[in-house]
């Protein structure tokens, strides 16, 4: 994560004033803005024009690059482990796709405090963190990664799908390009839902658990905060994607014929810094080679 | 309708390559456009219409380059290689920026390039994104048959969702019963 992304409409037109063709010739308007990443420009190059996120924006940016961030380090933690070498395959590719949506989040997250995406992934702590609870929930078994994947997956396709049209255009830019691998991460898990619960007993009894440990983690991620009402037409509400995401899982859960067990819901407070108790050491691995070797690159 | 067709046709390979007006920048795009993905080297930079534009003016080259999956690592070889090879070629000042926006579709990649997939063993992407439904579309989501690159057989089947790269899958022909790569639509 040691690239910039620079998002920055002012400077695209200013950098092709005479390039009229870009926009006009070939019919294409890029009405998303214009999302960069550039290695070789400083950082007190990137801070100046509109594409600086304002503190709630680098906020709701934080919240989103934050959940993406820790689920993929999660994932990662599954190559050479998964049932087959395809799913270490899937899993690190989707693991993948999540990194490349976090750096995009937390670059645009930086810009408001003069951070780096790596500053921000690697030198905060666990209070400062934004994750959800579900993305922090452990790996535990196949199933029980199979059924926070397939919450989530569902849950980001229907957020990025309504955050192509925000009036931010960076967060519309990062988002046209997510949904479209978002998709995917919703097909592959979908698709292992229904084999592990019409697969064998012990398969069934899995996928019936970890549905059932993760399920009172949802409820967070449809909750709205006060930062939802500050960024009205920028944010999308989280409370408007529960009936799009119950619709969409309903027919999988039938096939599969699950039932969700509707028990407890748990406190969540991922958004205001309050975790659960796997984050710290989630934190603690995923940093500790930045912070023993400040600077380090190859 | 042929004109209609020839015309849109021309509007979408004007999106998927947008090379400049000017030849000045012309000529330093056709240097660009050399640059191969490392992962499929029979694939250009311009074949998967991940050069987005080459602008040269007078003292410095300015090119954007999309990247086709948001953790695609290729991305960071294919820069280097677009500043290699036109300070190679004399350029001076050439600075290379990832931008996000459109996001890129394998729609973009062109007939050429597709044929050279198919030649180098890599099943090409079928059908439009659009088929695929991205976004909120219809129920009713479409995948169409993919054609075994050695043996042309439609009978073939998906083994695994993701596979070598993040723009591949991995699947298997019931004929000819090789695995094979195929380049997924996005």
């Amino acid at each position: 994560m040691s690239e910039r992304i620079n998002s920055d409409a002012d400077s695209h037109a200013d950098s092709h004033a005479d390039d009229h063709g870009h926009a006009d010739d070939h019919g294409h308007v890029d009405d998303h803005g214009h999302v960069a990443v550039d290695v070789t420009t400083l950082d007190a190059e990137l801070i100046e024009g509109p594409s600086v996120a304002t503190a709630d924006v680098a906020e709701y940016a934080l919240w989103l690059g934050d959940d993406s961030l820790i689920l993929a380090q999660q994932l990662g933690a599954w190559i050479s482990r998964a049932p087959e070498l395809e799913e270490d395959v899937a899993l690190g590719n989707v693991a993948l796709d999540l990194i490349g949506h976090a750096r995009s989040l937390l670059h645009y997250a930086g810009t408001a405090s003069n951070r780096t995406e790596d500053d921000l992934a690697y030198w905060r702590t666990e209070p400062d963190f934004r994750s959800l609870h579900i993305v922090e929930q452990p790996n535990g078994d196949f199933a029980h990664t199979i059924a926070r994947q397939f919450i989530v997956a569902h849950y980001l396709f229907e957020l990025y799908s309504r955050l192509r049209a925000s009036a931010d255009a960076t967060l519309a830019a990062i988002a046209a390009k997510a949904v479209k691998e978002v998709d995917y991460h919703r097909d592959h898990s979908t698709q292992w839902v229904l084999r592990l619960a019409h697969g064998t007993d012990e398969s069934r009894r899995r996928m019936i658990t970890a549905l059932s440990d993760l399920w009172p983690y949802v409820d967070e991620v449809f909750r709205d905060n006060p930062l939802i009402d500050r960024l009205e037409g920028i944010a999308v509400r989280p409370s408007t994607l529960r009936s799009a995401f119950d619709a969409a899982i309903a027919p999988v859960l039938a096939e599969a014929e699950l039932e969700i067990a509707r028990g407890f819901v748990a406190s969540g407070g991922g958004r205001t810094g309050t975790h659960s108790e796997h984050l710290a050491f989630l934190l603690a691995e995923m940093q500790v080679l930045t912070r023993a070797h400040p600077g380090a690159s190859w | 309708m042929v004109t209609t067709d020839r015309h849109s046709s021309e509007l979408h390979e004007a999106l998927a390559r947008p090379r400049p007006p000017d030849a000045v920048s012309l000529a330093a795009w056709a240097v660009a456009a050399q640059v191969v993905d490392p992962e499929i080297p029979v694939l250009t930079i311009e074949d998967l219409g991940v050069l987005r534009s080459v602008k040269v003016s007078s003292d410095a080259v300015a090119v954007t380059l999309t990247p086709t999956y948001s953790g695609c690592p290729a991305m960071d070889a294919m820069r280097d290689d677009v500043l290699e090879v036109l300070t190679g070629a004399g350029y001076e000042n050439v600075s290379v920026q990832l931008v996000l926006s459109p996001a890129w579709t394998t729609d973009w990649m062109s007939e050429i390039g597709k044929a050279k997939l198919r030649e180098y063993g890599i099943a090409a992407p079928t059908g439009r994104a659009t088929v695929r439904g991205s976004g909120p579309a219809g129920p009713i989501r479409l995948q169409l048959a993919v054609k075994c690159p050695r043996c042309s057989s439609l009978n073939t089947r998906e083994l695994a969702h993701f596979g070598s790269t993040s723009c591949k899958s991995l699947y298997e022909c019931r004929d000819c019963l090789e695995p094979f790569d195929y380049f997924k639509v996005l």
